[in-house]
Order: C-alpha cells, then sequence, then structure tokens
C-alpha cells in the first residue's frame, strides 16, 4: 500500500484523480502540478485542543508537496517575479530584515548544497505566492497535521510514546544549517504516506492564519477579545487539551500563535498543497 | 488603574492559533487604561527618574540598593538556544535567558515600574515567554511576551510585592521550556532594604532529563518520558554538575556573614537544602520578606519557588551545598561548595584524636 501511494506521488494520474480534484474545487487541476508531490487519502485529524472521543476534523483527499519547497526552487520563482527578491519585497509582505536573510544576494542563494535546503526566511505571503504561482495552495493545519501525524509505518503514531519522543529531540536537535533535502538522517526518511521531512526539517507555514479548526469541524477565531490568543502561552494551555503528552503539537501551535503574515524566521519554510 | 500595563512593539495582524476550551489562568488581557473612574487598588509611591538594571550571571548578585524612592527599572533579557555542557561528555541543548542556565539575577526596589525588554535572538528555533512570579497580572507576565525569534516584547509592570521570586519560560509545552533551563531570580528588595551581611550568592536547583542522542556527538535533549515519571539523569545547582565545584566554588573568609539567594527552577523536585558544616541563623521560608525561622539545618525550596538563608561562616574549610535527599547530591549531581579562608578557629571545631583529617 504505502508503494502504491509513493508511486502515485510520482506519477501524473489520469482521469480519475483529476475528476477527483474537479470534484473537491469544480476546476480540474492539470497533471504536471501535481509531480513531486504525493496524494493523502481522505481521513480525520484530531486537533490538539477538543475533548477527547470526538471524532475529529474531516480531511478530505488532498496532495501534498512530497519535499519542502527549497533554495533552488524559490530562487527560480524569484527570477521570474523580481518583485519577491531579497531588498525588493515591500514591506507589508515581509518583515524586511529577516527576509530571505540567509541569501548572499537576490539571486544568490549559496553553493550547491545550499540550494537543496529548505528555503527559509520567507513570510506567508512570500510562500503563498510562490504556492500561487504553480498552481497549487498552501495546505491548511488540518492538511499539515494530518500529514504530520504519520510515521515511517503508522497513518498516526501521535499516541506513540516512541514517535513522539523521537520529534522532540529532532525539534530540540535541529541542525544548523539546515541540512539539504532528501539527506539522509532521521529527517529524511518518508512517512507512511510517502511525504518526507515535515520533521526536523523547517517548520512550515500552513494557510490559515486567522485560526484553525477547532473539534466541531468549523474554523474560527480563538482570539475573541481581539488579541492573539495567549493560551498557548501558559501552563493553563494543557487544560482541554486532548492529549498532553503531544509536546511537538505544542511546540507548533505555540510557534504559530507568534508568527504574522510577515513574520520571517530563519527555521521557517513551507510546501504546497493541491 | 491596574498596574498591569501591556506594551507591544510588533505589530501583530492576525495570527495562527489553535481553538481551545477550558479556563485558563492566563486569559487574554485587554488593553486597560483605567479610564476616568477607575480607582487603583492600593496606593502606589511616585516613580522619580529612570535606571538600567545590571542583571548578573549565577553566582554572582547586583549589589544592594541604596536608592530610597521608586524609579523605572528598564531590564533587558534575550532568551537564547546554546549547546553547552552538563556533565562530563554530555553536551546538552540548553534554553536560557541570557546564555545561561539558570538566567540572569534582577534585582529591583518594592514599588519600582519595571519595564522589561525580552528579546528571543534570531537563531532561535521557538518563541518564548517570561513569567516572573513577582508580577501580579495574567500569566505573571507571560500573556504580554510572547516573543519569536528575532522578535521583541517589552512589558510594564509595578514591583507590587517583595520578596525573592522565580521567573521562568511558559511557553506551551511549559515543561519542556522549564527543563532546558529557562528559569532564574529576582529579588524585589522590601522598602527599608535587607540587612547588611558581607556576601550574597545566587544559587539554582534545577533538574535534567537527558536524552541519549541518535547520533553519536550530537547534544542531548529532553527526556520527555522522564520528566513526566520525574527522574532526573541530573540534579544540579546553577545550571550543570560541578558548576559551584572546584574554579567554580563559591569563596568566603572566616568570620564573614554570607546570604544565599535560592531558587528552585525544578521542574519537578522540591529540594532539601543543606549546606553541610553550617546552620542556617536565618531563613526566610519560601523567599518571603521575613525572618520565618532561626537555627535551621535544612529548609525546603519549593519547585517554582525559594528560600533566602544566612549564616556566619566561623571556621575555614570547604562547606558543601547539597540537597539532603541525598542521593541526588551523591549520584546526580546536587553537590556544590564554599570555601572559606582563613586561621582556624579551634574554640569552635578541634579534632582532639583521630586520623588527619582530610581536604581540611
Amino acid at each position: 500500500m504505502r508503494l502504491l501511494v509513493a508511486a502515485a506521488g510520482l506519477l501524473a494520474l489520469a482521469a480519475p484523480a483529476a475528476a477527483l480534484a474537479a470534484g473537491r474545487d469544480g476546476a480540474a487541476r492539470s497533471a504536471p502540478a501535481r509531480a513531486g508531490m504525493v496524494r493523502l487519502p481522505a481521513g480525520a485529524y484530531r486537533p490538539l485542543y477538543g475533548r477527547p472521543g470526538t471524532p475529529g476534523v474531516a480531511v478530505r483527499t488532498f496532495w501534498l508537496d512530497r519535499d519542502p519547497v527549497t533554495r533552488a526552487e524559490f530562487l527560480a520563482f524569484v527570477r521570474d517575479d523580481p518583485r519577491w527578491a531579497r531588498g525588493r519585497v515591500s514591506p507589508e509582505l515581509a518583515d524586511r530584515e529577516g527576509y530571505l536573510a540567509e541569501w548572499r544576494g537576490e539571486t544568490n542563494a549559496g553553493d550547491a548544497t545550499d540550494l537543496r535546503r529548505p528555503v527559509t526566511g520567507v513570510s506567508w505571503f512570500a510562500a503563498r505566492a510562490y504556492c500561487e504561482a504553480r498552481g497549487k495552495r498552501l495546505p491548511t493545519a488540518a492538511e499539515w497535521e494530518y500529514a504530520a501525524a504519520a510515521s515511517e509505518t503508522r497513518r498516526d503514531a501521535t499516541r506513540d510514546p516512541a514517535f513522539v519522543q523521537r520529534l522532540v529531540a529532532l525539534y530540540a536537535g535541529r541542525p544548523r544549517p539546515l541540512p539539504p533535502v532528501g539527506a539522509a538522517g532521521a529527517a529524511g526518511a518518508p512517512n507512511v504516506y510517502g511525504v518526507r521531512g515535515l520533521h526536523g526539517l523547517a517548520w512550515e507555514w500552513v494557510a490559515d492564519l486567522d485560526g484553525a479548526p477547532s473539534a466541531s469541524g468549523h474554523s474560527h477565531h480563538a482570539h475573541a477579545a481581539g488579541g492573539r490568543s495567549h493560551d498557548a502561552s501558559c501552563a493553563g494551555a494543557a487544560i482541554g487539551a486532548a492529549d498532553p503528552t503531544n509536546y511537538p503539537a505544542f511546540l507548533r501551535a505555540a510557534l504559530r500563535a507568534g508568527l504574522t503574515a510577515r513574520s520571517t524566521l530563519e527555521t521557517l519554510g513551507f510546501r504546497c498543497a493541491l | 488603574m491596574s498596574p498591569f500595563i501591556v506594551k507591544q512593539h510588533a505589530a501583530r495582524a492576525a495570527a495562527a492559533v489553535l481553538a481551545l476550551a477550558g479556563a485558563l489562568a492566563c486569559a487574554p488581557a485587554e488593553a486597560r487604561d483605567g479610564g476616568p473612574d477607575a480607582t487603583p487598588t492600593r496606593a502606589l509611591p511616585d516613580v522619580r527618574g529612570e535606571e538600567h538594571a545590571v542583571a548578573t550571571a549565577a553566582p554572582n548578585v547586583p549589589a544592594p540598593i541604596t536608592r530610597t524612592y521608586a524609579t523605572k527599572v528598564i531590564v533587558e533579557l534575550e532568551t537564547q538556544e546554546v549547546v553547552k555542557r552538563l556533565a562530563d561528555g554530555v553536551d546538552y541543548t540548553f534554553w536560557t535567558f541570557g546564555g545561561d542556565a539558570p538566567g540572569r539575577f534582577v534585582r529591583v526596589r518594592e514599588g519600582d515600574l519595571v519595564e522589561l525588554h525580552l528579546k528571543n535572538h534570531k537563531h532561535s528555533t521557538v518563541p518564548h515567554n517570561i513569567d516572573l512570579h513577582a508580577v501580579t497580572g495574567p500569566g505573571g507576565g507571560a500573556a504580554a511576551t510572547l516573543t519569536i525569534p528575532g522578535g521583541e516584547s517589552v512589558l510594564s509592570f509595578r514591583a507590587l510585592n517583595p520578596g525573592l521570586y522565580v521567573y521562568h519560560c511558559a511557553v506551551s509545552p511549559v515543561p519542556m521550556h522549564i527543563a532546558n533551563g529557562m528559569y532564574g531570580l529576582i529579588l524585589v528588595e522590601p522598602k527599608g532594604g535587607l540587612p547588611k551581611v558581607d556576601r550574597e550568592f545566587y544559587v539554582m536547583q534545577s533538574e535534567f532529563y537527558a536524552k541519549k542522542p541518535v547520533t553519536e556527538g550530537a547534544p542531548y535533549t529532553l527526556d520527555m518520558e522522564k520528566g513526566a515519571a520525574e527522574q532526573p539523569s541530573y540534579v544540579v545547582f546553577n545550571g550543570s554538575v560541578g558548576a559551584l565545584t572546584g574554579d567554580g566554588a563559591l569563596q568566603a573568609k572566616a568570620g564573614e556573614s554570607v546570604r544565599l539567594f535560592v531558587g528552585n527552577g525544578g521542574p519537578n523536585l522540591v529540594s532539601s537544602f543543606h549546606v553541610i558544616g553550617e546552620v542556617f541563623d536565618n531563613v526566610y521560608g519560601e523567599g518571603g520578606t521575613m525572618v520565618s525561622q532561626r537555627n535551621v539545618q535544612t529548609t525546603l525550596v519549593p519547585a517554582g519557588g525559594s528560600a533566602i538563608v544566612e549564616f556566619r561562616a566561623e571556621q575555614p574549610g570547604n562547606l558543601v551545598l547539597v540537597d539532603h535527599s541525598i542521593f541526588r547530591a551523591f549520584n546526580k549531581g546536587a553537590l556544590g561548595m564554599i570555601k572559606v579562608t582563613g586561621a582556624d578557629n579551634p574554640a569552635v571545631y578541634s579534632q582532639l584524636k583521630g586520623l588527619p583529617m582530610a581536604g581540611h
């Protein structure tokens, strides 16, 4: 089954997949857009906050880049659209001090090894623009978390203490600079869907900055009082959490709580979805 | 008017958050400007002038405050994630305030208006914030200081209560941030100051739960399961095994009065703090402002709490700081030293018969 999923990710599929995509969003996606992507079957994602036992948020079949977007790929995008070059990007669309700060110049992203590293120092606006230019989009938080719950052998390994501990070690021990995509090591192995590098390379942007689906399945603003949620910032965050041992999920949630659409981080990149 | 005013430097657009349930200790603080009818809950002294705090690295303590009025104190702390030695052959990925565990010691005076600038170094991989136990207000400051790498938050608070307080990072998952080394002490001196002593030191106990890395030579990281089971790999003073021994030992002279500001960052264990060879003349239990007991051998320091102990070094030799849950001292590193120099005092201690005393 794993082989089939991996193979599906490598091949451009014919009508059935196109029909699926067409049924999903009413527009046919061209097959070449799916090169380098993996198809993840529909399922449920269990959000961090929500009563244990509730069925979880439904995720429809979707395609996800097998790897994070690399510096080389982003460089090609910048060449096509110089508005996104370092030094030229609008301050409304990125924190200019951090934007592509590790690049050596507008079109110099480093040596051959550097070019294979995940691109980081990009804002949500930049990530979204890249995906749209490729006929894709950013994954939703639910889609990303759904993909990230998988280990090499299981779709939902979030209750497996060994998996969780391994992620904690990857998150705390991130090599710097970030290793190239596809490099050997714990961070590089494909998960059961065939997706690689979700943990231990870069943190990754998701589409829904202004709220993630709750247990009820409705996306809503968690900061009713007009500020961002502060609950990621206290021990009280464990109250109401479905699984207080899922430290990696708490780490990701806390990071997202601190980001704005303009933010850039040395360890924050992205991949695209369809 | 609430004494807790929040200032944010970074403009915040819509931020990514997850849906949350349940009442939480750190509900967001709505902007409070008091309005014309607001009455202060207690009278606050006027603030005169401003100064920059000098926050010191352990085991040093900033000099006692001589000022007799409340002022605005500007404090700068930067969170950094660094790989350092935890024990021989064991490097650990520490998360710190100021590059060391424990974090810098901050000293202010009761009534001061503290403007705390919290920066997170751009190389950090996760956001950090700060909860100071001295702060009255949401999250002890945590609700206002969530700071992503490269960012800065500014918190303004009035030091209403004197005492010796722990501060720590409180970003979720909190146990991980604390277990990685994010704690320190802030002393709010009472208005009249503390009685004068010859030496003051900053000692902070904590545990580490260290998971061996998969790759040889890589740093150790948090062992979550051991943390939850409360089975530390190391219990140490001032952030590493042996930090207060050898060249790191504290120094005093026979006849001097010594005050230890003792903190316990936890994350889990309560300390049974004892100095071998001494009796505490005064103990300010739990870091409060009253001498709560005199003539104490061993005092408890709660996790996330503190104690202040005072004694006089009467006799030259080595005084040994321990957690008297003694396996921790012998097997896990909870051992430190004060080297007392000076003339012998045989009236107080002498050997009348026996083998030569070792290490004297």
